[in-house]
């Protein structure tokens, strides 16, 4: 399983992150869905669908969370027979950051994932250009940057 | 002995481990999910950490004795340098774990893990 980062400082807290925690797929990407690590992933189509349907679902518990005069929630589980998906939220330097784990129940917990999670969260925190946050994409460059990302995410 | 997290029935189950001289806390954990249930520790222990970790390895020590041919686990004991881990897994799938001193009596920490997972059924 390769991991891959679109920024280099989000590789290595990943990559400890993947090995402590036994993930089988991590996304780690900004609130708009924009991809900046991935690991386990083999296709591009997989690696963007994930990404919406992740940044969507932390959308939508902003939203809930709003709605309900509280804070967004920092971390959501949803358990399935033999996986399990986790996304929480790290603030970053470099703006919110959203990381979304899919985990096999045979081969971790929920415990183990958000156990590193917190690691993981102390790791990017500390690995984050401190400097301005990343450039807004525009609609013109769009196609073009999320081919760069996907090319680098998956080597080509 | 912190017990931030201790649900109203569970805490006799608790208090029969951390009443033996040299357990410096005890916790119910879930097996499936590695999450505290209800804990009772001493200043210094990472709860999270050592029930997340404890359940990791209940599963795999459980895949193991499966494939040996040898049935449920019913005790394990980890000695280190400056201490034990002992567990006993109770019928629901709960963990009773117990983090003791290294001079501490292990019959008697194993047989109140015993009884305490009885009553936590």
């Amino acid at each position: 399983m390769t991991t891959r980062a679109v920024e280099a400082w989000t590789l290595e807290p990943l990559v400890t992150f993947v090995k402590e925690a036994g993930a089988r797929l991590v996304l780690v990407m900004t609130s708009a869905g924009q991809v900046m690590a991935q690991h386990g992933f083999s296709r591009a189509v997989d690696v963007m669908s994930a990404a919406a349907l992740g940044a969507a679902i932390i959308a939508s518990t902003d939203e809930i969370a709003r709605q309900l005069a509280q804070p967004p929630f920092a971390v959501l589980n949803h358990q399935g027979e033999g996986h399990g998906i986790f996304l929480g939220v790290v603030p970053t330097g470099r703006g919110k950051l959203v990381v979304l784990v899919v985990y096999d129940l045979h081969v971790s917990s929920l415990g183990l994932v958000q156990l590193f999670f917190e690691q993981l969260t102390a790791d990017l925190q500390a690995a984050s250009p401190q400097e301005g946050v990343s450039k807004q994409v525009l609609a013109a460059d769009f196609e073009r940057e999320l081919s760069e990302s996907l090319n680098t995410l998956f080597g080509r | 002995m912190t017990d931030a997290s201790r649900p109203a029935g569970y805490g006799p189950a608790l208090d029969l481990v951390t009443r033996v001289r040299g357990v410096r806390g005890a916790m119910l954990v879930s097996g499936d999910d590695g999450l505290v249930v209800a804990e009772q520790l001493m200043e210094g222990i990472k709860g999270v950490a050592v029930a997340a970790l404890a359940a990791s390895l209940a599963s795999r020590l459980r895949r193991a004795m499966e494939a040996a041919g040898l049935g449920a686990s019913l005790f394990w004991h980890l000695q280190c340098d400056q201490g034990s881990l002992l567990v006993v897994p109770a019928p629901s799938g709960v963990l009773i774990v117990a983090v003791a001193e290294p001079d501490v009596n292990v019959g008697l920490v194993r047989l109140e893990l015993l009884r305490a997972a009885e009553a936590v059924g």
